[in-house]
């Protein structure tokens, strides 16, 4: 049962990983679009490097 | 938004000082920020070709197309104009509407938006975590180990609940305070009681503690709110952004100066010039100028009107092809706009506020959660003799399984998929309960002029002309901005005509357009002006060498008309036509629509009242229409409908938006409408079921932390998947 003691923090700390990345999509406005997103995957204009950020896009 | 005024006064350099600070603040104007909606757009060519071929644009920075939104965003160099951009667009092929960019709700809901998505998330990374704990006690864990989940649960499921439950605490408190009922009064108590009572048996190392399944009621009850939310809130901000058609502002004419004022600034006796293709920002008579108006929006009639001293005009008619002196004879409160806006007002208000099937579940099914849940308690301190804690437990267990998170997501779920689907097919809810409404409709008004037609006039009979007439008809027709010579143009343009060679040539206005070819006048315009017989249809007259021709128009019907009339019927629904139109025109057209129903000549009031005569026979009517003359019988009929290309007031009185041309959409809508209803029903009867088969076993003191949380996700889960099925 030692264990635990390990197993715990470590299950905590990747659900608070998870939650971390969530709240950086959601301010990354990754849920705007979700029909463009699909859309835009078979797009070849930025198969090379993405397309760069607008400024005031936040 | 500024208006420069420029008044006569004594010093000329004065009168130039504003020009010039307008031209400074000209130079000085931020980048543009032009946000379209487009309703076409579907697929990933469609963000290809806008996206390159906006990208090439001069003065264009950036462009981003959201196709969830049907939205178009354009970063440009100041002076890039909307119109630019949605001609550009036009060429591309897709039609646009601009929205205003300024309005500040866009902000405020995409923050809303956001924020609930947040207190989503976090309950469901919240809900996971515990979770995994609440499984190890499940299976079995014991003693210290047992204590501890619950303690690290605890400790995870408070400042969740705290966080995320915060939107139904609000509305709990808020309704309590106005001495409602609603459901989140109820909710409010199980979670925070629930948690209470899980904390305390926590402490005292009790066997059971419901942490996961009060944040799994927030979960489900989070997605439920989100899904009603993001409905709404795509409908609001494409519905009402939509720009204002009406200009707020009016050259006014004094001492032969004039000036921009506004229109609340005019007076009664003040005289504006309205220009050509100008807007009338007034009620009045003509005083001087001679023209042709188009009163089509106002009346519904297909045909320009002359006009000429002592003509009376109405504020919102279009002038044409001559600039107007207008007298005032009515502003602001008293013009026709206004009456008509005060009559809108007033049916309104005369429709009663309509009470949705969730508000009806939910105020019949709202008392009975803390009834239930203190009629177990009471039963329980009464069985056992008065041990709290058992009783308190029992009490608790029917609180969380009566807590309807399947009821929450039972409407939105279908809303959302029948919104959603009406959405791809170009039509917008702007109203919440509208869907519900149009279930419910059993019979189907539409207006004429812009709805069933697209009210711009084709060519009908080019065929009959030579070459030589089309040649000439097509150089007068180029310099006119007349709606019949503009269609004409176009028309000839397509047929490859090329325009001849003609002299001085020049409009009269209100009547045509004159010029000199090989040495002869020729002319194109009203009949009597040109000297032919005028006809009954819709036509331009042509004079040249000494015979007149008569090009003769018909009003294009709007595609999918015929569809949606036949569709429509099919469904068994009676359908109406009435216009305001002569009488001609509307049978007409009516025949071709196969439309037993019609009345013409009808004014704007004489709509409505055939609404109200319909609606207290007991029909449900569903009214389609676009112009100021619908706006009123827009508000009075049980739900409405008008296109985009509709006016501002038409827009904002009807419930639905037809986002592109085609009005085949209608029929799909109130048949998608019935199967949602149906969904909504099943939804209903399926959480009530979960319910009556587990609310006994929770009063009966079986209920354990696992029997919730499986019902809690097993129902929501069953209501969402049936609402998928929505065809």
């Amino acid at each position: 049962m030692e264990v635990l003691a390990i197993l715990i923090p470590v299950s905590l700390f990747l659900g608070l990983l998870g939650l971390g990345a969530f709240v950086w999509t959601l301010r990354k406005g990754m849920y705007d679009d979700p029909d463009g997103d699909s859309q835009r995957i078979l797009d070849t204009r930025y198969d090379d490097k993405p397309k760069p950020m607008p400024k005031d896009d936040d | 938004m500024h208006s420069v005024t420029i008044r006569p006064s004594a010093c000329p350099a004065c009168d130039a000082a504003p020009a010039a600070e307008a031209l400074a603040g000209k130079a000085a104007l931020p980048d543009a920020r032009i946000l379209l909606s487009v309703p076409d757009v579907h697929c990933a060519a469609c963000i290809g070709t806008i996206e390159r071929g906006m990208a090439q644009m001069e003065g264009v920075r950036s462009v981003r197309l959201n196709l969830t939104l049907k939205r178009l965003s354009v970063d440009a160099k100041a002076g890039v104009e909307a119109s630019d951009v949605i001609s550009r667009l036009d060429r591309l092929g897709y039609e646009a509407h601009e929205l205003d960019p300024g309005t500040l709700s866009m902000t405020e809901t995409e923050k809303q938006g956001r924020e609930l998505l947040m207190r989503l998330g976090v309950s469901g990374f919240a809900m996971m975590n515990i979770m995994l704990l609440s499984v190890a006690v499940w299976a079995g864990a014991e003693g210290a180990t047992r204590d501890m989940f619950h303690l690290i649960s605890a400790l995870i499921a408070v400042p969740t609940v705290a966080f995320a439950g915060q939107p139904f605490f609000r509305n709990a408190w808020k309704a309590l305070r106005a001495g409602r009922m609603d459901m989140d009064a109820p909710i409010s108590v199980a979670l925070v009681l629930t948690l209470f009572i899980s904390i305390y048996e926590t402490l005292q190392s009790g066997e059971h503690a419901y942490f996961e399944a009060v944040v799994m009621l927030i979960f489900f009850l989070l997605a439920g709110r989100y899904l009603d939310f993001r409905a709404r809130a795509v409908a609001r901000s494409a519905a009402q952004e939509l720009s204002a058609l009406e200009v707020p502002r009016a050259v006014r004419l004094v001492d032969g100066v004039e000036s921009t004022v506004q229109v609340a600034d005019l007076a009664v006796g003040d005289v504006v010039v309205v220009r050509p293709g100008g807007r009338m920002p007034v009620d009045g008579v003509i005083i001087s100028g001679k023209s042709e108006i188009d009163r089509a929006l106002l009346t519904g009639e297909t045909l320009p009107v002359f006009a000429a001293q002592g003509v009376i005009v109405s504020a919102g008619e279009v002038n044409l092809t001559g600039p107007l002196q207008v007298r005032v004879t009515a502003a602001g409160k008293d013009s026709s706009l206004h009456r008509m806006a005060d009559l809108v007002a007033t049916a309104e208000s005369a429709r009663t506020r309509y009470t949705t099937a969730a508000e009806r579940a939910a105020s019949a099914y709202a008392p009975t959660i803390p009834i239930l849940s203190f009629g177990a308690f009471v039963v329980w301190m009464y069985l056992s003799g008065g041990d709290l804690r058992l009783s308190l437990n029992i009490a608790v267990a029917s609180l969380i399984i009566t807590c309807p998170c399947a009821l929450g997501l039972a409407v939105p779920a279908v809303v959302t998929s029948a919104s959603g689907k009406m959405f791809r097919k170009g039509l917008l809810i702007k109203d919440g309960t509208a869907l519900e409404r149009l279930a419910e409709v059993d019979t189907v008004v539409f207006d004429k002029t812009g709805t069933l037609t697209m009210g711009t006039p084709v060519p009908t009979n080019l065929d009959q002309h030579a070459p030589d007439s089309c040649a000439v008809a097509l150089a007068l027709a180029e310099g006119s901005s007349h709606p019949l010579a503009q269609a004409l143009a176009r028309a000839l343009h397509e047929r490859g005509v090329h325009p001849a060679a003609l002299d001085s040539v020049t409009e009269q206005p209100g009547y045509g357009m004159e010029g000199q070819w090989q040495g002869q006048r020729v002319r194109l315009g009203r009949a009597d002006w040109v000297g032919a017989d005028a006809r009954t249809t819709t036509a331009a007259y042509l004079a040249m060498g000494g015979a007149t021709h008569a090009f003769t128009f018909a009003d294009h019907l709007r595609p999918g008309a015929a569809d949606v009339v036949a569709g429509l019927q099919a469904q068994g629904k009676a359908v109406w036509l009435i216009s305001g139109d002569v009488p001609g025109a509307v049978q007409e057209l009516a025949q071709r629509l196969n439309i037993a129903d019609w009345q013409a000549g009808a004014l704007p009031q004489d709509k409505a009242d055939k609404i109200n005569a319909l609606q207290a026979a007991g029909h449900k009517v569903l009214m389609v229409g676009d112009g100021l003359n619908d706006t009123v019988a827009l508000s009075a009929a049980h739900v409405s409908i008008s296109p985009a290309s509709a006016l501002d007031a038409a827009r904002a009185a009807s419930d639905m938006v037809l986002l592109g041309r085609d009005i085949t959409p209608v029929a799909d809508a109130v048949r998608m409408s019935k199967t949602a209803m149906r969904r909504i029903r099943e939804n209903f009867w399926q959480s009530g079921i979960y319910n009556v088969i587990f609310v006994p076993v929770a009063l009966f003191g079986y209920a354990t932390p696992l029997w919730a949380a499986a019902i809690m996700s097993i129902s929501s889960i069953s209501v969402t998947l049936n609402a998928l099925r929505l065809k």
